[in-house]
C-alpha cells in the first residue's frame, strides 16, 4: 500500500503548495498611501483606469445598451483623463434576463483590477447582478433601470453599492396619468403590458395615478411580447369604452397594438399612448402611418429640460456614430461616466511614483455624497438610496409617420409639460 | 476512384469553404470575431477564421487526392484554396461595385476592410494567393509525418486557444505572487508575440516529450501486476476528483459561476436522459418542472411578500423533489398513450401552458406574475452561508455526484433495463410483461424530480425567479445537449453541457451567433456523429449501422432500375 | 376454436376501469367544466354585442387561413416521411422576409401604388420560390441523409436547421424588422350582409381558400399526387410499384414550402411586419393546427387551422372572461396548447381522422 500512499499524499502536497500562487489575494486594507475596509485597487503609472459597462449590447433590445455605451464613450473622449490617466472600457453583454445579470456581474467582479461599473440596462438583472458586484466591492451606477425597487427604503445592504442616474417608473407612471387627466382630460383608461418587468411595473403606476386622479381603468389587458394578432384583445378593450390606451411595452408588439387600434371598431377615436420602451424611430417602421398622433412618454430630452451641454453632446453623437441617438439613456449614461470620474478624482491619492490608488468604500460614498452637479439630464443630486436622477418625464407626440425624420422634441414634439 | 472525379471533388472543396468563408461574413461573424486580438498586433480572430477555412479546404482536398501522390494534392489543395479566395476576392469586388449595406446589415466598410486587409481593391490578386498558400499548407500537413504533423497541429492549436481566451486565462492568473509569469505571457491588451512564441515552444515541447513517453508509460503500466495498475488508477482518479475539488480555487469566480451553469445544465440533462436516453420517451416540455423546483424552493423560502412559508433551502428542497414527482406523474399520466413525434409536441405543449400560467397576471398574487419570486436568501451549511459561485459549485458538484449515481444505479437496476426495453419497442416490452403504465410513469417522476433539484440551485444561484427563464429553448437546450453529449451515456451528459453551455459562456461576446452556430453544429452532428461525442456503447454500434448516408443519385437510381 | 368460445367473462366495469383512465376522465371533466362555466359567465354578463362576436370570428377565421396555409405543409411532410419538419415556420418567414425587398423596391419605384395587384403577385411568386428553394436545401443536406436513422436523429437536425436559419436571416439582415409597404387598395373594409370585414382580411380568406384548392385538387387528380398519396401510404411498396421516390418527396417539399411562402405574403399584408423570429411561434400553432386536424389530410389541416384561429380569438373571451380571470389574451396560446394537448390525447387521429395507416408512431 505504500506505493499508492507515496503519489496521492504527492499529488495533495503539490497541489495545496501550487494553488496559493493562483488564488489572488484578500482585498489589501491598506495600499500605499490608502486605507479601506473593503479593498484598495492600485493603478500603475502609465496603466488606464479600468472601467466596465454591463449592459445589453447583443440581441433584439441591443439599442438600449449600444446607445448607453456610446454615451460613456463620449463621456471618456469628453474627460481625456481622470487624475493624470486615461480610461479604459471593457465590458460585458448583460442579456436583460437574470441570469446574464448574474453572468456579467460575476465575470466583472473577478476582475480585481476593475474600478467600478456602470450598468445595468434592464432592472431583471440588476436585481441579482449589483449584489454580486457590491460583494466585490465595485459600485455600479445604472443609466437605463427605471424598477422603483432597486432604489426603494427597504433595498437591503446588499445594494448599498448600486445608483441610478435614470428616473423611477413611478414618477414615469404618474406623468403619464397626470397628462391623461389633467392635458388630455380622460376619465377612462385601458392599460396593457407585455409581460415583462417593466412594462407591467409602468402599466400598475399609471393605474394607481389615474385612479388616484379620479378616473377610472376599464380593463388591464396583457399580451406575450410575441403575439401578432392583437385585434381580439383590441376589441375586448374597446368594449368597455375607454378614451385611452396606455401600452408601455417595446417596439414590435407596441407596432402591432398601433396599426390595429384603427382597424378595430369602437376604437376609433380613442388616444395612444406608450411609454420610452418605444421612444425610438424604429416604432415608427412598426407602426406605419398610424403612428401619427401616438402619444409617447419619455426622458424630457428638449434643450429647457437638460443641462446646457446636451446640444454639444449631440453633435459629437452625430459625427462619431454617423447617426442619431438610438435609444433614450445615452445622456444619463454620459452623467453616470461623469459622476463617477468626478468621485474617482476626488478620493484617487497618488504615492511618490506616481501609481494611483483608489479605496473602493471611499469611493462608494464619494458617489452617493454627488449634490448639485450640473449634468446632461439635469441637476444630480443623489440620495442616501441610489436614486441621483433628476427626473423629468416629458410626453411628446408624433408629428409625422417617416423614420428619417426622427428628431427628438420636434417630432415628436413635445408637448408636456 | 476516377481522375476526374478527384478534381472535381477539390473543386467542390474549394466552392464549399469558399462560399462558408463568404457566408460567415455577410452574416457578421467575421467582423465580430474581428474584434478579439489572438496575437496581439499580428492577427485578430477575423483573419484566423478565414485562414483556417481556407486551410479546410486545402485539408479536404488532400483527403480526396491522397491516393495520387504528393505533387497531385498539392496542387489540388492549391486549386481549392484558389477558388475559395476567388469567391472572397468577388465579394469584395462586388462591394466596391454596389453598396449592399441596405439589404445586408452584416456588410459593413469593417468588414471589406477586414477582408481586404485594408488595401481595398488592390488586396484582390492578395487574397486569392492567400488562399492557395493557406489551403497548399493545410495540403502539405497531411502530407507531414504524423508526429511533425501532431506537433504542428498541437502548437498551433494550443496558441490559437490561449489568444482566443487570454482574457480568461489572465483573469485565473490574477494572483500578485504569478504577476511575473503572467507578464512575461501577456500584456494587459492580450498576447503579445513574444507570448505566443513562448506559448509555442511549451506546447510542442510537451507534445514531443509526452508523444516520445507514452508508449514506454503504457507498456510499463500494462507490464505492472493487476494489484499495482489498480493502484497506479487509483491514485489517477484521486488527483482528477482532487483537481475538481480545487476547480472553483484555481478557476476564479467567473469560471466558477460558468461550471455552476454546466453543473445545473448536467443535473437536468441526467434527468431528462433518463427519460429520453433510457426510455425513449421524447419530452420537451422539461423547463416545467425545472421551473417547479425552482418556484417551490423560491416560494417556501422567500423572505419577501409571496412567501408561504419560511423553510430552510435544504428542507424546501426536499419538498421540491417531492412536488417535482408527482408533477412528473401528473404530467405522464396524460400522455402515457402518445408515442414518438405526438409525444414531443405534446409535452412541448405542457412546458408551454406551465410557463404562460406562471407568467400570467392570472396568477400573480400567488406567483408574482411577470415580476417573479425575489429575495430568495442563499443555503447555509452549518452556519456558514453559500454565497459565491465558489460554494454553490460544490453544492452542484455534490448534487450531480448523487443524482449521477442515482442515474447509473438505476441504469443497471431492473428499472433500467424495463426502460430500455419499452425504448426498444413498447409493444414488445408490453408483451414480456412490463407494466408499461408504472415504468413510465417512474421515468417521468425520476426525471422530473431531477430537474426540480436543478431548478432549486437555479433559484439560489440567481437569487430570484423569473417565469422569463423557463422557455421552450431551455428544454431544446437540454435535448441538444444529450443528444451532442451522447444519449443515454452519462459521461456524455457532461461533455455535452461543457460543449453547449459552457463554451457559449465563455465566448459571451459572440451570443449574437450563438444559435447560428448551435444550429449548424446540431445539423453537422447529426449528420456525421449522431451517436455523440460520447455515446454508450450501444448507442454507437446501433446508430453507425443504422445511418446510411444516402449518396446522391443512388437511391434514385436503384428505384429506377427497380421499376423501369 | 374452442379456447376462445371458451373465452373468459369481461370482469365487472369497475375493475376494467384503471387510474389512468379516471385520472383521464376528471381531466376531461375539468376541461369540460371550465369552458361551460366560463362561457355561461360571459354570456351571462353580456358585455359584448352580437357584432363583437363576429368581428373575434372573422379575426379567428383570417388569422386561421394563414395558420392553415402553414399547415398544409407540415401536414404533407409528416405524411410522407413521419417526420416533424421544424424548420418550416423558418421556410414561412424566409418567403415573407425576401419578399419584403422586393415589395420595398417596387414601393419606392412608384409601381407598388399604381399597380398594387401586380405587384403583390409579382412578390408572391418570389416568396414561394425562395420558401421552396430553401425547403429543397435543406431537404437535401440536413434531411435525406437521415433518412433511415432512429426517429431522434432528424428531428434534432430539424431543430437545428431552425436555428440556423433563423440566425442566419437575423445575421444577413438584422434584428430589427421590416414593414411592407401599404397598398391603398387594401385599406379599409368591405361591409358585406351588414358586417365589417377588412379588406385584408378578406383577401387572406379567399386566397387561402383558393389555394388549398388548387393544392387538393392537384393531390386528388393528377398523378403526381396520387404518387404522392402512395408514398405517403406505404413507402417501400411504393418505390416497388416503380414511383421515383427521391422525388416525389422533392416535390411534397416543394409544395408544402411554396404554400409556407404564400402564407408568409398574406401574413405579411395583414401584419406588415416581418422580422427573423417571426416564423416560430407560427409555426408551432401550424403544427397544432395540422395535428387538430388530422395529419397527413389536406382538408384536415385547412379545416385544424380554421378551428385554432377561431379557438384563438374568441377562446379567451368566451370562458376565460367569464370566470373572472385577469388579462385573459395573455392566456390565449394556453388554450391552444390545451386544445392540442387533448386532441393528442383523446383523438390523436384528429378532426378529420388520419388518413394513413395506424402505423406505430
Amino acid at each position: 500500500m505504500k506505493r499508492i500512499q507515496i503519489p496521492i499524499a504527492l499529488a495533495v502536497v503539490l497541489l495545496l503548495a501550487v494553488s496559493p500562487y493562483f488564488v489572488p489575494a484578500a482585498p489589501a486594507a491598506t495600499m500605499g498611501p490608502v486605507t479601506d475596509s473593503l479593498g484598495v485597487v492600485k493603478i500603475n503609472r502609465g496603466q488606464p483606469i479600468q472601467i466596465a459597462y454591463w449592459l445589453v449590447v447583443a440581441g433584439p433590445d441591443a439599442s438600449l445598451g449600444i446607445d448607453s455605451r456610446r454615451g460613456i464613450e463620449l463621456a471618456i473622449e469628453d474627460k481625456k483623463t481622470v487624475a493624470g490617466f486615461r480610461v479604459r472600457l471593457i465590458g460585458e453583454d448583460s442579456g436583460c434576463n437574470a441570469e446574464g445579470g448574474v453572468t456579467a456581474a460575476t465575470k466583472l467582479a473577478a476582475n480585481r483590477a476593475l474600478v467600478a461599473a456602470i450598468g445595468s440596462s434592464c432592472s431583471s438583472e440588476a436585481v441579482p447582478g449589483a449584489p454580486i458586484l457590491w460583494k466585490a466591492g465595485v459600485v455600479t451606477v445604472s443609466p437605463s433601470n427605471t424598477a422603483p425597487r432597486l432604489t426603494a427604503a427597504n433595498r437591503g445592504k446588499d445594494y448599498d453599492g448600486y445608483m441610478r442616474t435614470a428616473h423611477n417608473d413611478l414618477v414615469q407612471g404618474r406623468v403619464a396619468a397626470e397628462f391623461a387627466r389633467r392635458s388630455l382630460k380622460v376619465s377612462r383608461a385601458a392599460t396593457v403590458h407585455d409581460g415583462s418587468p417593466y412594462a407591467e411595473g409602468l402599466a400598475g403606476a399609471f393605474a394607481d395615478n389615474f385612479k388616484k386622479l379620479g378616473g377610472t381603468v376599464t380593463s388591464t389587458e396583457a399580451i406575450a411580447p410575441t403575439d401578432t394578432d392583437m385585434r381580439p384583445v383590441l376589441t375586448k378593450i374597446a368594449a368597455g369604452r375607454p378614451e385611452l390606451i396606455y401600452y408601455p411595452i417595446f417596439i414590435a408588439a407596441g407596432g402591432f397594438i398601433t396599426r390595429q387600434a384603427k382597424e378595430v371598431a369602437g376604437l376609433s377615436g380613442v388616444k395612444l399612448m406608450s411609454a420610452d420602451g418605444t421612444f425610438s424611430p424604429d416604432f415608427r417602421k412598426a407602426s406605419g402611418d398610424s403612428v401619427v398622433g401616438v402619444y409617447n412618454t419619455s426622458p424630457d430630452l428638449s434643450p429647457q429640460a437638460m443641462g446646457g451641454g446636451y446640444p454639444t453632446f449631440l453633435n459629437k453623437h452625430k459625427k462619431k456614430y454617423g447617426e442619431n441617438p438610438i435609444s433614450a439613456f445615452h445622456p444619463h449614461a454620459y452623467d453616470a461616466a461623469m459622476i463617477l470620474f468626478r468621485a474617482i478624482e476626488r478620493v484617487g491619492k497618488k504615492d511618490s511614483a506616481g501609481n494611483l490608488y483608489i479605496g473602493r468604500k471611499a469611493l462608494r460614498d464619494a458617489l452617493f455624497a454627488t449634490r448639485n452637479y450640473r449634468g446632461l439630464t439635469g441637476t444630480i443630486n443623489c440620495n442616501q438610496f441610489g436614486d441621483c436622477a433628476d427626473p423629468k418625464i416629458a410626453v411628446y407626440q408624433h408629428v409625422t409617420a417617416d423614420p428619417a425624420k426622427w428628431n427628438a422634441g420636434v417630432d415628436p414634439k413635445k408637448i408636456y409639460p | 476512384m476516377t481522375p476526374e472525379r478527384g478534381w472535381r471533388q477539390a473543386i467542390v472543396a474549394g466552392l464549399v469553404w469558399g462560399l462558408s468563408a463568404v457566408f460567415v461574413s455577410l452574416v457578421g461573424l467575421v467582423e465580430a470575431v474581428q474584434q478579439r486580438q489572438i496575437i496581439t498586433g499580428v492577427i485578430a480572430g477575423g483573419h484566423a477564421m478565414l485562414l483556417l477555412m481556407a486551410v479546410g479546404a486545402g485539408v479536404q482536398a488532400a483527403n480526396r487526392l491522397a491516393a495520387r501522390g504528393a505533387s497531385r494534392v498539392l496542387l489540388g489543395a492549391a486549386l481549392a484554396g484558389a477558388i475559395a479566395g476567388t469567391l472572397v476576392a468577388l465579394l469584395i469586388l462586388l462591394s466596391t461595385i454596389v453598396n449592399m449595406r441596405p439589404i445586408l446589415v452584416g456588410a459593413t466598410p469593417t468588414l471589406f476592410a477586414v477582408l481586404s486587409l485594408g488595401l481595398g481593391v488592390t488586396a484582390l490578386p492578395w487574397v486569392v494567393i492567400i488562399g492557395i498558400v493557406a489551403a497548399s499548407s493545410g495540403a502539405a500537413l497531411t502530407l507531414l509525418p504524423p508526429t511533425v504533423r501532431r506537433l504542428t497541429v498541437t502548437g498551433a492549436a494550443t496558441v490559437l486557444l490561449v489568444g482566443l481566451f487570454q482574457e480568461l486565462v489572465q483573469l485565473m492568473l490574477q494572483s500578485e505572487r504569478i504577476a511575473r509569469v503572467r507578464d512575461l505571457f501577456f500584456t494587459i491588451d492580450g498576447l503579445p508575440p513574444r507570448g505566443a512564441l513562448i506559448v509555442l515552444a511549451i506546447a510542442v515541447g510537451i507534445s514531443a516529450v509526452w508523444g516520445q513517453q507514452r508508449p514506454k508509460v503504457r507498456r510499463k503500466i500494462a507490464d505492472l501486476a493487476p494489484g499495482q495498475r489498480r493502484a497506479v488508477q487509483t491514485v489517477g482518479l484521486v488527483a482528477g476528483v482532487a483537481l475538481v475539488l480545487l476547480m472553483p480555487i484555481l478557476a476564479g469566480p467567473f469560471l466558477s459561476q460558468v461550471l455552476v451553469l454546466v453543473g445545473l445544465y448536467t443535473l437536468m440533462g441526467l434527468g431528462l436522459n433518463l427519460e429520453v436516453g433510457f426510455a425513449g420517451l421524447l419530452d420537451l416540455g422539461f423547463a416545467a418542472f425545472f421551473a417547479i423546483g425552482a418556484f417551490t424552493v423560491g416560494l417556501l423560502t422567500t423572505t419577501g411578500p409571496l412567501a408561504i412559508a419560511n423553510f430552510s433551502w435544504w428542507t424546501a428542497t426536499l419538498i421540491a423533489v417531492v412536488v417535482s414527482l408527482i408533477s412528473g406523474v401528473f404530467f405522464g399520466l396524460p400522455v402515457l398513450g402518445i408515442r414518438g413525434d405526438y409525444l414531443a409536441i405534446a409535452t412541448l405543449g405542457f412546458g408551454e401552458i406551465i410557463r404562460l400560467m406562471v407568467l400570467s397576471d392570472f396568477l400573480r398574487p400567488w406567483l408574482g406574475g411577470s415580476q417573479g419570486v425575489l429575495a430568495i436568501p442563499k443555503p447555509v451549511l452549518f452556519g456558514y452561508e453559500l454565497r459565491g459561485p465558489e460554494q454553490l459549485f460544490y453544492l452542484t458538484l455534490g448534487a450531480s455526484a448523487i443524482i449521477a449515481f442515482v442515474a447509473a444505479r438505476l441504469r443497471d437496476s431492473r428499472l433500467g433495463r424495463a426502460w430500455m426495453a419499452l425504448r426498444e419497442d413498447e409493444d414488445v416490452a408490453q408483451a414480456m410483461g412490463i407494466n408499461l403504465i408504472n415504468v413510465k410513469l417512474l421515468a417521468y417522476a425520476i426525471g422530473a424530480a431531477f430537474a426540480g433539484v436543478g431548478g432549486a440551485i437555479f433559484a439560489v444561484m440567481v437569487s430570484s425567479v423569473f417565469p422569463h427563464s423557463f422557455t421552450v429553448l431551455l428544454s431544446i437546450n437540454v435535448l441538444a445537449l444529450i443528444i451532442v453529449g451522447g444519449m443515454g451515456s452519462l459521461p456524455g451528459v457532461v461533455v455535452g453541457s461543457l460543449a453547449l453551455v459552457g463554451l457559449p459562456e465563455l465566448l459571451r461576446e459572440f451570443s449574437d451567433f450563438r444559435f447560428l452556430v448551435y444550429g449548424a453544429v446540431l445539423m453537422l452532428m447529426m449528420i456525421m456523429r449522431p451517436e455523440g461525442l460520447w455515446p454508450a456503447a450501444a448507442q454507437r454500434r446501433e446508430l453507425h449501422e443504422e445511418v446510411e448516408r444516402v449518396p446522391e443519385g443512388e437511391m434514385v437510381t436503384k428505384v429506377e432500375e427497380a421499376g423501369t | 376454436m374452442d379456447v376462445n368460445a371458451t373465452a373468459l367473462p369481461r370482469p365487472q366495469w369497475w375493475r376494467r376501469v384503471s387510474i389512468v383512465d379516471l385520472y383521464l376522465w376528471f381531466f376531461r371533466l375539468a376541461v369540460l367544466v371550465v369552458v361551460v362555466w366560463g362561457t355561461v359567465g360571459t354570456l351571462r354578463a353580456g358585455q359584448y354585442s352580437g357584432e363583437v362576436w363576429l368581428d373575434f370570428v372573422i379575426f379567428g377565421f383570417s388569422q386561421g387561413a394563414i395558420y392553415a396555409l402553414i399547415a398544409l405543409g407540415y401536414t404533407m411532410v409528416y405524411g410522407i416521411l413521419r417526420m416533424i419538419n421544424f424548420a418550416h415556420g423558418e421556410i414561412f418567414m424566409s418567403g415573407a422576409y425576401t419578399g419584403y425587398f422586393f415589395a420595398d423596391a417596387l414601393d419606392r419605384a412608384g409601381f407598388f401604388d399604381r399597380h398594387p395587384i401586380i405587384s403583390l403577385l409579382i412578390v408572391l411568386c418570389i416568396s414561394m420560390g425562395v420558401s421552396t428553394g430553401i425547403a429543397l436545401l435543406l431537404e437535401r443536406i440536413a434531411y435525406r441523409p437521415l433518412r433511415r436513422a432512429p426517429r431522434l436523429v432528424p428531428l434534432i437536425s430539424a431543430i437545428g436547421a431552425s436555428f440556423f436559419l433563423q440566425y442566419t436571416f437575423r445575421g444577413l439582415y438584422g434584428s430589427g424588422f421590416r414593414a411592407y409597404p401599404e397598398a391603398e387598395i387594401l385599406k379599409g373594409e368591405w361591409i358585406i350582409a351588414g358586417a365589417g370585414i377588412l379588406r385584408t382580411q378578406a383577401v387572406v380568406i379567399v386566397a387561402s381558400i383558393l389555394l388549398m384548392l388548387a393544392l387538393y385538387m392537384f393531390v386528388m387528380r393528377t398523378k403526381t399526387g396520387t404518387a404522392m398519396r402512395a408514398v405517403s401510404e406505404d413507402l417501400e411498396v411504393a418505390a416497388l410499384m416503380g414511383i421515383n421516390v427521391d422525388r416525389i418527396i422533392v416535390i411534397t417539399f416543394a409544395i408544402g414550402a411554396a404554400a409556407a411562402g404564400a402564407a408568409g405574403i398574406l401574413y405579411a399584408v395583414v401584419f406588415k411586419q416581418v422580422h427573423f423570429f417571426m416564423g416560430f411561434i407560427p409555426g408551432l400553432k401550424a403544427f397544432t393546427a395540422a395535428v387538430l386536424g388530422g395529419i397527413g389530410n389536406i382538408p384536415g389541416a385547412m379545416v385544424g387551422g380554421m378551428f385554432l384561429g377561431i379557438f384563438e380569438s374568441v377562446g379567451p373571451i368566451l370562458f376565460l372572461d367569464g370566470l373572472g380571470i385577469v388579462a385573459p389574451y395573455q392566456l390565449k396560446d394556453v388554450i391552444a396548447f390545451t386544445m392540442l394537448v387533448m386532441v393528442l390525447i383523446f383523438r390523436p387521429s384528429g378532426i378529420l381522422g388520419e388518413r394513413l395507416a395506424q402505423k406505430k408512431a
